[in-house]
């Protein structure tokens, strides 16, 4: 597969570290009252499409950007490839 | 010997004469033969034994789909099994030899399985070798291992080179037959970076093979021009002797370019093979087409053939299948095959069409609406017997039958991304259908247009469409030629054939097989093809998969489509081995991490152990020491008495930066770094986010803005992939920078009494590291030897006074020597990993056998280290009740009663009295280890509320092994418990 890495441009998939579900990005807040249960709900339950798929991948052997990639798991096809920081912060992380 | 089948003409140069052995015999053969045209030339038919039966045969076709005529090549290292020799392009020299057959090809002993046949039918193992169940592997599996396989391998190392390549291009044309060279001419006159590959040694595919012209030339005239200019063209790269044998994702192909298996020997520093792996925009597809045979009765004796085969060894190799030749056919193609023949002075004896309005044949008898059903000849073919239209039987003398079913068009590559192919009614066979791989177009005769003008014109168009696609304009010229259409009617198996025929060859697989896998039940696709072994081995079925699938569509009154194909998978041809592997063969297997001491510890004899890809020093034999617990006991101690010197190198280094680095240690390791003064050192736990322990190290603070911190050298990678994880998606806001330094620092434990002594021989004056100016836990960058920046630390694994230095690392080497020379004053040791480790258990410190991915800080004794006021990665899920029950597991340490026994890791802990089961089991051992401090086996052990059990008796029970000690529970801090000696 060929990943197009938003600064690097195409690169094998084989530069990469693949992860998981996109969703790991949402660390839950641990000082919510159901802290216990969002923290095992974000642990232990993930979902695993056959279709599109937003992803966590690792640019080991590059410049060690974390992407989301979003991948439909049925044909491979990508979508779309973004840093996972502008993700995060998009998403309201910050600090 | 002579050439007795040699023909005129042809694409051999027949001024090269090259000499070959086949099963110890010489022979000779021209320039541009393959192993089978030129046996074929010296008249010779029988080139293997089949796989099962042992039925003799010869070669069937001409190309990379052979299923019969299997050699082995060469000898040695170099020795090669299951070669095509359909494929094997001739050189001076070549030794082959035929394959499964003892002591002869001629004279088989084993051919007495073909007698058994009527045991030997599918399924045959699951039923036969069932009962008694203890014969299995002891005697069925041996006897049958024994008797199966067709070549063999030497066993010896192959001394040749493989090697991998990566390639570019916007297109990749595969095959280059009358459409590839019509799409790469396309592609490349309008500029396009284009690769074209095939298979075979001579571009052209099928214009090599048959008397059509091309534009008013002769077809492989006019193929070699079309190379000549492409060769001219610096935008195009030919890749002959190529087969690219997969379609993966995004235009990703696989391909096997045979560099040298045309020599005798690859010359110095070339490859024997390259695998590549190439990546296209846009890909066509120009595999062309298989012919397909006829089943009847005895249809696998040596000289019955495909008929396109029996053509192409006449016309481009000029080689007579013999000196007689029948032809068997469904379709017009066969009469092209009889015609050719005829023009080249061979005897064609009669021509079998099944169809009734066959046309005629000038210069053979024909027999229209005929069949063959039956032939005869014990190791090559003498007659074969027919059925007229008539109803008369007939025996046909011939030496050679070629045979033709009609063309299966080549749509592998088409499926290997999951497409599955459709059904043409006037081809009778399946064609590529629409989930084509992504970027892949068809063309020619592997997208069913079988005529020579149509795959010319198909190319180009072909090659058009994909250009403009990328933005590329260009024209498509195509040259007039043969486009006669197809005329055919199916034709799969003559029925009324009384003995066995055959489907697959390379199998054994029969008709009458496969009617038994129907009444068995086996009638989907993918169950016929594992119960009867159908379409399986080198050949993949290329020329048995469809006439199997048709029969079984007769038995099952379903259509061919209905029944369906199985899966195409790659590779399209068999890859070796070597191929695959490259250059990662034998100590290149994966890469060796060393130290800058390895050269130095190799000098002293160090032993080294594997520490993922790193090698460490174990330890240091001394003359006299036999036994490794000699030298370790010996380094412990001289350690322990005054100081010893360990590369602790491999562990990983992060260096942390920013005006958020406190903040961000806070969030990733469990304990508390906000308060950390500069210049002081912290032990760091760091937990999954589940609360299990992950790993530790320490941080040490450099400046209010920069830490140093380490990880185990095993967790090394991944810690710092976690880190990057936190900092990117977790809180990206922080300001804070990471860089792995683990191998920009060489760095080394100096511990024992006298460490300090030795330090202040090494570090500058300048530098004050007295117990006052630099205590327990201080870190600081200093210059040593007279001004080389290192950093200092004192911190201690093994429980002594201690520290650790680090220098870059190209000075790592003098480092260890300068220790080394100062250190003689004070009888400095090396030590290595297995003394570090008795250490670390006698001093009671956890290590990677403590966090196994199942223990918790509170197991571990460092509960209260998880900070509650702070947000950190595992801190909410370690809160769970069932990892914070009251008898949770605690770490302790054992020791026997008595002294003389042995503690091994792995053993569990169950009460004195009482039973030995998992019910009543209460921890178990971590490590273990001899101290000879203590001159007592002692362990490290997780024991159910542990903590409160110190001096208890107990027992560790090791069924598996037979042990059964007598340990005490102590505390885990062997030596020092309270830490005086790390203060003075």
């Amino acid at each position: 597969m060929i990943i197009d890495h938003p600064l690097l441009g195409p690169r094998d998939a084989q530069e990469f570290v693949y992860l998981g579900d996109a969703d790991l990005i949402n660390r839950p807040d641990w000082q919510a009252e159901d802290a216990a249960d969002a923290f095992h709900d974000y642990l232990y339950l993930r979902d695993n499409p056959a279709g599109v798929h937003r992803e966590l991948w690792y640019h080991e052997q590059g410049d060690r950007s974390w992407l989301v990639v979003t991948r439909d798991t049925l044909t491979h096809e990508i979508s779309k490839v973004e840093l996972a920081r502008d993700v995060a912060r998009a998403q309201g992380r910050g600090r | 010997m002579k050439q007795v089948n040699r023909l005129s003409g042809g694409l051999v140069d027949r001024d090269q004469v090259l000499g070959f052995t086949f099963d110890g015999k010489r022979y000779e053969g021209h320039g541009g033969d393959t192993l089978a045209s030129a046996l074929l030339a010296n008249g010779v038919r029988l080139m293997g034994r089949s796989f099962k039966y042992h039925r003799p045969r010869g070669v069937m076709t001409a190309g990379s789909e052979e299923p019969d005529a299997l050699v082995e090549l060469r000898s040695g290292g170099r020795q090669e099994p299951n070669t095509r020799a359909t494929v094997a392009e001739l050189f001076d020299g070549m030794q082959a030899r035929s394959q499964n057959r003892w002591p002869s090809l001629r004279h088989d002993m084993m051919a007495v399985n073909d007698r058994l046949s009527n045991f030997l039918t599918a399924g045959f193992y699951y039923k036969t070798f069932m009962w008694p169940k203890a014969f299995w592997e002891k005697l069925y599996e041996p006897t049958i291992r024994h008797a199966a396989g067709l070549g063999r391998v030497s066993g010896e190392d192959d001394p040749d080179v493989y090697d991998k390549g990566f390639l570019h291009c916007d297109l990749l044309i595969i095959g280059a037959g009358p459409a590839g060279l019509s799409a790469a001419l396309t592609a490349g006159r309008a500029g396009a970076r284009v690769i074209l590959a095939d298979e075979d040694f001579a571009f052209g595919g099928r214009l090599n093979a048959e008397m059509f012209e091309v534009g008013g030339e002769a077809g492989s005239d006019w193929a070699k021009a079309a190379v000549a200019e492409l060769a001219s063209m610096g935008n195009v790269r030919l890749m002959a002797r190529t087969t690219v044998v997969g379609a993966f994702d995004h235009g990703v192909y696989g391909a096997v370019e045979r560099v040298a298996d045309h020599v005798a020997a690859p010359v110095e520093g070339q490859p024997r093979q390259v695998f590549w792996r190439i990546t296209s925009k846009r890909a066509l597809l120009c595999a062309g087409a298989t012919e397909r045979p006829i089943a009847f009765a005895n249809n696998d004796r040596p000289g019955i053939m495909m008929a396109s085969a029996v053509r192409s060894f006449a016309n481009r190799w000029a080689v007579a299948a013999h000196e007689t030749v029948a032809v068997f056919t469904n379709n017009d193609d066969g009469h092209r095959t009889a015609a050719d023949l005829i023009a080249k002075g061979v005897r064609v004896t009669a021509v079998i069409d099944t169809r009734a309005d066959a046309p005629a044949v000038e210069g053979a008898e024909l027999f229209a609406g005929a069949q063959v059903i039956d032939s005869r000849g014990r190791l090559g073919l003498e007659s074969v017997r027919i059925r007229t239209a008539q109803g008369f039987t007939r025996d046909i003398v011939c030496g050679a039958l070629a045979v033709s079913g009609g063309w299966n068009p080549n749509v592998h590559l088409t499926c290997h991304q999951r497409g599955r192919p459709q059904w043409d009614e006037t081809l009778a066979a399946f064609v590529p259908g629409p989930d084509l791989p992504v970027g892949m177009l068809v063309a020619g005769a592997a997208s069913g247009v079988l005529s020579t003008e149509g795959a010319l014109r198909t190319g180009a168009e072909g090659a058009v469409a994909v250009l403009a696609d990328l933005g590329i304009a260009a024209t498509a010229a195509v040259p007039q030629a043969e486009d006669a259409p197809v005329d055919l009617t199916p034709f799969w198996h003559v029925s009324e054939s009384k003995g066995r025929a055959w489907i697959d060859m390379q199998n054994d697989v029969t008709v009458k097989d496969i009617k038994l896998a129907h009444q068995e039940n086996f009638v989907s696709v993918e169950h016929l093809k594992r119960y009867t072994t159908l379409g399986m081995a080198t050949d993949q079925g290329k020329t048995s998969n469809m006439g199997g699938l048709a029969v079984m569509a007769e038995l099952t009154g379903k259509s061919i489509p209905e029944t369906g194909t199985t899966m195409f998978r790659p590779p399209y041809t068999p890859v070796s081995f070597g191929a695959l592997a490259g250059r990662a063969v034998g100590k290149h297997f994966h890469p060796v991490r060393e130290t800058p001491s390895h050269n130095w510890a190799t000098e002293r004899g160090a032993v080294f152990v594997e520490v993922g890809d790193w090698l460490r020093a174990q330890w240091f034999p001394q003359p006299g020491e036999t036994h490794w617990r000699q030298s370790v006991d010996r380094e412990v101690l001289a350690t322990r008495r005054s100081v010893g010197v360990c590369d602790v190198t491999t562990l990983g280094k992060i260096d942390v930066q920013g005006a958020d680095a406190a903040e961000f240690l806070n969030k990733v390791y469990a304990n508390a770094f906000a308060k950390l003064p500069v210049g002081k050192v912290r032990y760091g736990l760091m937990l999954r986010e589940d609360g299990i322990a992950y790993d530790d190290g320490t941080a040490a603070r450099f400046a209010e803005d920069h830490f140093v911190v380490t990880t185990t050298t095993a967790n090394a990678v991944l810690v710092y992939r976690q880190m990057e994880f936190a900092r990117q998606c977790l809180w990206p806001d922080l300001d804070v920078q990471l860089i792995s330094t683990t191998e920009a620092w060489a760095q080394y434990a100096v511990a024992g009494p006298n460490s300090r002594k030795l330090l202040e021989k090494i570090v500058d004056p300048r530098f004050d590291i007295s117990n006052e100016a630099f205590p327990f836990m201080a870190c600081g960058e200093v210059t040593i030897c007279g001004g080389l920046r290192a950093r200092l630390f004192r911190i201690s694994f093994s429980g002594e006074l201690a520290y650790e230095i680090a220098v870059p690392t190209r000075y790592g080497d003098a480092m260890i020597r300068a220790l080394m020379d100062e250190g003689e004053a004070f009888d400095v040791v090396p030590y290595g990993t297995e003394a570090l480790g008795v250490m670390r258990i006698e001093k009671g410190h956890a290590a990677g056998n403590e966090l196994n991915g199942t223990t918790t800080a509170l197991n571990l004794g460092m509960g209260r280290m998880v900070s509650k006021k702070k947000d950190c990665i595992g801190n909410t899920l370690s809160e769970r009740a069932g990892l914070n029950m009251a008898d949770a597991l605690k770490l302790v340490g054992v020791k026997p009663v008595d002294a003389t026994q042995a503690v091994k890791a792995g053993g569990h802990l169950m009460a004195k009295e009482g039973p030995v089961d998992a019910a009543h089991d209460q921890g178990y051992v971590t490590s273990a280890a001899y101290s000879p401090i203590l001159e007592s086996s002692i362990g490290l052990a997780l024991l159910k509320n542990g903590a409160a059990r110190l001096g208890e008796v107990m027992r560790i029970a090791n069924p598996l092994e037979g042990d059964d000690v007598e340990v005490e529970i102590v505390s885990a801090h062997f030596v020092d418990p309270d830490g005086e000696k790390l203060r003075v």
